[in-house]
């Protein structure tokens, strides 16, 4: 299945820039539906990982204050080129999404 | 009767412990914190201490002025040594709490994402280190708020 996060990672002298965007709606639960006047409930992605050849190397936890279709940069040490960069999110309501991707 | 009311128990149990999973597998989610709606309230719930002194050593790259709220790209660098953690807060958004990373030694303590901002307002980056916290900040100028609608 097509993977919802979008990756590129470019290798600098063993240093792995790694750019990602993912795609989620990010609702905060306090904007009203205009139709019915209802709150939508909160719905965001709440914990992401990053792995370089399956090692955890960051972990983050997010609210729902992060921007919809989140945008995530960082970076990891001592990567070379073969090694493997994985990515993936849980949100609010138990979905997940991941994707994996190579240096070069 | 009683017999499916049995079966309905087990099997909304088993929903629950299904649901519960992807969960445990993952650190604690720090509900209270993001909920918290105050900035030294979100902070001591989740780093244990709200007290922070300011650092040169924390870079907060942010707009001056942001013209849609829903969208601030911001990043924060630290050249601080044994960074455990970074932490973003907005001050005046509903709770302030906005994103917290943990790092490990395997990566470099530099961090890009793009968050919502209700109002101008204080940005506050907090970097965990050493069992400290540091902390740097920076005004960003909201013209339209990105919270509500």
């Amino acid at each position: 299945m097509a993977s919802g996060i979008r990756i590129r990672a470019k290798l600098k002298d063993g240093v792995a820039e790694v750019k990602c965007l993912m795609k989620h709606d990010m609702e905060t639960g306090t904007r009203k539906d205009t139709k019915t006047g209802e709150l939508i409930p909160a719905h965001h992605i709440t914990d992401v990982t990053c792995e370089h050849n399956g090692k955890v190397v960051m972990t983050a936890h997010w609210g729902p204050a992060v921007s919809k279709n989140p945008y995530f940069a960082f970076q990891v040490k001592d990567a070379k080129p073969g090694d493997t960069i994985k990515v993936s999110w849980v949100d609010n309501k138990g979905a997940t999404d991941s994707v994996e991707e190579t240096l070069k | 009767m009683k017999l499916h009311r049995r079966v309905f128990l087990s099997g909304a149990i088993a929903i629950s412990a299904l649901l519960a999973l992807p969960r445990a597998l993952l650190a604690a989610y720090p509900t209270k914190a993001f909920g918290a709606d105050n900035a030294d309230e979100a902070l001591s719930t989740l780093l244990g201490s709200a007290e922070h002194s300011p650092s040169d050593k924390i870079t907060l790259t942010a707009p001056d002025i942001a013209e849609n709220g829903a969208v601030v790209p911001i990043s924060v660098a630290t050249s601080l040594e044994g960074a455990e953690s970074i932490s973003v807060l907005v001050e005046e958004n509903p709770q302030p709490l906005v994103a917290s990373f943990d790092l490990t030694p395997g990566t470099m303590a530099d961090v890009s994402t793009r968050i919502k901002m209700g109002k101008t307002s204080n940005v506050i980056a907090v970097v965990k280190a050493n069992g400290k916290l540091y902390s740097t900040s920076k005004e960003v100028k909201v013209t339209i708020g990105g919270c509500g609608g």
